[in-house]
């Protein structure tokens, strides 16, 4: 068996262990120690991945396997990772574990709450390690039944409304990515793997719908405009966890999918028509920066921004120069742990306050100031602060984005750069208003700061944060010979 | 003299072993016939007076009859090509037998309420019998024998329930409906005689060409099985006599009634009309998007489950036609592959129905507010069977769909995937409003704790394990496309 299993199988079995646990907190234990003991097995797994690279493997994927599933359709369940899929497991092993911590109190139907977080990883897990699309899409279809039973039993608000028009949107994009898929699959003799695609010369017509098929059919998940309406719903309605899920992982797979299938395997089509996504991705950028300005939900402006941020990613992958794929894959990372930490902070103001309102806040520092500088360090690293991994990243999508000739892609990067400053505007104001200044609100003096769970949540969040700000080159490292790969299908 | 005998005895001994080839042939039928005959005599002998023991021998007999079909079985004709087996249709008749078992099963509670319970199951097992032989049928005459066989009986089950008002209306509509589709279809067939000259459905797939009058034919054909299937247009009986009849009778002609003659549409299609593959296939991909649309549509509205179901099972048979006229070996076997699927996520859907509706008298959505509360089993199997109908993993019925859509795909109908696309939406929408009812709502009536009866126990269990294997387990979409064939 493929060692790579073990990611779908640790989620998997402590899933199934959460439904045959006897109390609550048993629950709670048995979806930590997975948690854990995944991002133990990431991490041990990114050092092998290393090692074998430096070693000198050349593949394209290591840890590669084949085995046949379907095959009057040629569906075989292909593994293999990269350095891009490596740094998307890494961010999601590290998401999970900080999801599951921060929900440690959450007391309503907790069996069945820890066992769809864990069916939600699992589906992000397995899409990150196959090679096989077909494959891909199982796993990325998998996270539809938990997103919405998640927002729609555990979150508040208007939740029912925004957990219906998440998975209806969702499924949009899906549906329009097995279009994709399946012409990939009849155009691209018949086959669904990655690697046999690759070598395929699909005729520059047929890639031309294909490519707009996948690309905004992922789009839809990464919330790319105009398809971008569930995620303020969704986002502000889902419980902490959910929410720290969608924006950390979820739309992370949506990028993933732009880059791996859209962009590598159609990348004739990609430089005829990246323009489209280009123009959306400033759309997004721009409109998302300005509409967080509007929010008082602090929920809300965090989920625009991530609309905003994730416009980016978008951006990076579109501009198809080296450098703006690499800072589109940073971003990705940088965005899924910044946005997690976030929504992290957010939740725990609003567990304790009972409010999300910006402007109902006020003084949260001085009550609650572990919290309190949680969220002012993830503001910080939203509106690109030097030393936090939002900088890199953001900085490395402009500078790839300024190698590109075109006079429009100029325009572009010089309207993605002009957002930073509305981005401060917003965070400096929210963290104006709910974390400094005196307290307002008499009940918030008896707050407790964050308790030990919430604590290790956060450290682990910052940890990531600090660590991509500090050593960028660790990603790009690992990131590096893939770029490189695909830079190599763009220019073939 | 003496040689004479022994040509007698030889030919006798020739006589015999013809006939025992037939009897082989014919096993599932007679197996059937078989236990109608014990029925009746049970009949006969006031043998139904213990229902529960009774009930169980006839389970036991439905069990056998599912068992037998198992057993290894020649391809071969039979009555000078009049019926013909081959490994597909017996693998299509044990997923008929299979639904009938599991059907039967689960309505062990309707049946212990009801009288007459024998004759339901004569009823039952007469149209599964004119089934058999309508998909086994090698010329036409068979064929209609077979239709008429199963969808008379049934319209005697609709109306089972004889005290109810909209039980004798579901009665009167099925059969009005279904006279009225057969003679749409005899008008069809007499035509195609008039067009080929034969009746048999070698001699028909050789001679038949596209012209005027085959194209006539084949309308009126395809008309009368849109009928039976519930395609739109002509789907209008279907809500209103899934309504009216008891549970399980809705159930049968969900699942069974309608397996059946997709099973048999495919043969027509591919070989009676396989010379006219470009006219069939574009008359089959407009009525795919129209039943996949307004099946749709008309389900966003309903608040009544069984009505909800008919309209959800009208759309399904949309998808179902996607990969009819996907109309290769793969698109075959996906087509029966999902009916399978479909199946066991109806028959979920149903049983938990009739567990609510017998325990509450209600049929409507709103019965199932707050469904999760109070029996968290029945309402995890409901909704794992709507995940199923909806096409979203892991249950079966994603692969199901997946592979009919990525049948149409190898045939470049890209009109009807991309509505195919849209309706995979609002009937993800669909679906998950009865999920949100079960999950999300709290219960008007606090609804008693449900104490399921082991035969229907029994009957959700294999559907759930069923919608999960079925899927993932790759070797059984490989069993059915080794033997499925194409155009």
């Amino acid at each position: 068996m493929n060692i790579l299993n073990v990611l779908i199988l640790i989620p998997l079995l402590s899933a199934v262990g959460v439904l045959f646990a006897r109390n609550d907190k048993a629950v709670k234990l048995t979806a930590l120690t997975g948690a854990v003991l995944e991002l133990l097995f990431a991490g041990w797994l990114t050092y092998a991945y290393a090692k074998l690279r430096m070693a000198g493997a050349t593949g394209a994927m290591l840890f590669q396997s084949n085995t046949t599933w379907f095959e009057p359709l040629n569906i075989y369940y292909r593994l293999g990772i990269d350095g891009i899929s490596l740094s998307m497991i890494l961010l999601t092993a590290t998401v999970v574990v900080a999801g599951i911590l921060v929900s440690w109190r959450i007391e309503k139907q907790v069996k069945e709450f820890f066992f769809l977080i864990l069916l939600l990883a699992t589906g992000a897990y397995g899409f990150f390690i196959t090679t096989d699309v077909f494959a891909m899409f199982f796993f990325l279809e998998l996270a539809v039944i938990p997103k919405y039973l998640l927002i729609g039993i555990w979150g508040s608000g208007k939740k029912e409304y925004s957990a219906m028009k998440l998975a209806l949107m969702l499924m949009f994009g899906s549906a329009l990515v097995f279009l994709g898929i399946s012409g990939l699959y009849y155009f691209g003799g018949h086959t669904w793997s990655i690697q046999e695609l690759v070598a395929q010369h699909i005729s520059v017509e047929v890639q031309r719908p294909l490519y707009v098929l996948i690309f905004a059919g992922f789009g839809v998940f990464t919330a790319m405009f105009p398809f971008h309406t569930w995620a303020p719903d969704g986002h502000s309605s889902a419980p902490t966890a959910a929410s720290m899920f969608l924006a950390g992982i979820s739309m992370k797979l949506g990028g993933y999918g732009c880059l791996r299938v859209a962009t590598f395997l159609l990348p004739e089509a990609a430089h005829e028509l990246s323009w489209i996504f280009i123009i959306l991705a400033s759309i997004a950028i721009i409109y998302g920066a300005f509409a967080t300005m509007m929010q008082k939900d602090l929920k809300y402006m965090n989920a625009y921004s991530s609309v905003s941020h994730c416009g980016f990613v978008i951006l990076g992958i579109a501009m198809l120069t080296k450098a703006a794929i690499t800072g589109a894959v940073m971003q990705m990372v940088s965005h899924g742990v910044m946005t997690a930490l976030f929504f992290a902070a957010i939740g725990m103001i609003y567990d304790r306050a009972h409010t999300r309102q910006a402007n109902e806040l006020g003084g949260m520092l001085k009550q609650v100031p572990f919290i309190g500088t949680a969220f002012i360090i993830s503001g910080l690293t939203s509106l690109g602060l030097p030393g936090f991994s939002g900088f890199v990243s953001e900085m490395t999508i402009f500078v790839g984005a300024w190698e590109h000739p075109g006079m429009g892609y100029k325009v572009a990067t010089i309207l993605a750069c002009a957002s930073i400053v509305v981005t401060a505007v917003y965070i400096l104001r929210a963290v104006g208003f709910a974390i400094w200044g005196s307290v307002t609100n008499k009940e918030y003096l008896q707050l407790k700061d964050a308790a030990w769970n919430e604590r290790f949540a956060t450290f682990i969040l910052i940890g990531g944060i600090v660590i991509i700000g500090l050593a960028p080159f660790l990603i790009t490292r690992l990131i590096e010979s893939d770029v490189t790969g695909i830079m190599a299908m763009l220019l073939r | 003299m003496y040689k004479i005998a022994i040509r007698s005895s030889g030919s006798l001994l020739n006589k015999i072993s013809m006939n025992l080839e037939t009897i082989s042939l014919l096993r599932f039928e007679w197996i059937l016939i078989a236990i109608i005959f014990i029925l009746l005599v049970m009949k006969l002998t006031d043998a139904d007076k213990n229902t529960k023991s009774m009930l169980t021998v006839v389970n036991g007999l439905l069990l056998v009859n599912f068992l037998a079909g198992l057993l290894p079985m020649a391809e071969g004709s039979a009555f000078s090509n009049f019926f013909h087996t081959s490994q597909l249709i017996v693998l299509e008749k044990n997923i008929l037998n299979l639904g009938l078992l599991l059907i039967s099963f689960s309505g062990a509670r309707y049946l212990y309420s009801i009288k007459n319970q024998l004759e339901f199951y004569i009823l039952m097992l007469s149209s599964v019998v004119g089934m058999f032989f309508m998909i086994s049928s090698g010329h036409v005459l068979m064929l209609y024998l077979g239709l008429e066989m199963s969808s008379i009986p049934v319209a005697a089950l609709a109306n089972y329930n004889r005290t109810l008002r909209n039980s004798s209306e579901a009665g009167l509509k099925m059969i009005f409906s279904s006279a009225f589709s057969s003679g749409i279809l005899l008008f069809g067939i007499s035509l195609l005689y008039g067009a080929t000259g034969s009746l048999s459905f070698d001699a028909i797939s050789m001679s038949i060409q596209p012209s005027a009058l085959s194209l006539l034919a084949f309308a009126f054909i395809l008309g009368g099985f849109a009928f039976k299937m519930s395609v739109v247009p002509f789907h209008l009986w279907t809500a209103d006599v899934y309504e009216g009849a008891p549970v399980q009778v809705t159930n049968f002609l969900s699942v069974i009634s309608k397996g059946s003659v997709i099973f048999v549409i495919i043969t027509v299609l591919y070989k009676l009309f396989g010379n006219m593959h470009m006219e069939w296939q574009l008359g089959v991909s407009v009525l795919s998007i129209l039943t996949m649309t307004i099946g749709n549509l008309f389900t966003m509205r309903q608040t009544n489950i069984k009505r909800l179901l008919a309209f959800s099972s009208v759309t399904q048979v949309g998808f179902v036609l996607v990969g009819i006229a996907g109309a290769t070996k793969v698109a075959n076997a996906s087509v029966v592959y999902f009916v399978l699927i479909y199946m066991l996520s109806n028959i979920a859907a149903f049983g938990v129905i009739g567990a609510i509706s017998e325990s509450t008298g209600k049929e409507t959505l709103s019965a199932f507010k707050g469904l999760y509360k109070s029996n968290p089993m029945l309402a995890l199997t409901m909704a794992l069977s709507f995940f199923s109908l909806a096409g979203i993993p892991p249950t079966a019925g994603f692969f199901g769909k997946l592979f009919l859509l990525a049948a149409g795909f190898g045939q470049g109908l890209y009109v009807v995937l991309a509505v195919a696309s849209i309706n995979l939406v609002i009937s993800l929408y669909n679906y998950l409003r009865v999920v949100k009812t079960m999950f999300m709502d709290d219960a008007e009536v606090a609804l008693p704790s449900i104490k399921s009866n082991a035969p229907l126990t029994i009957a959700l269990v294999i559907c759930v394990a069923g919608l999960l294997l079925v899927g993932f387990y790759s070797p059984i979409f490989n069993y059915i496309s080794s033997f499925s064939y194409g155009m």
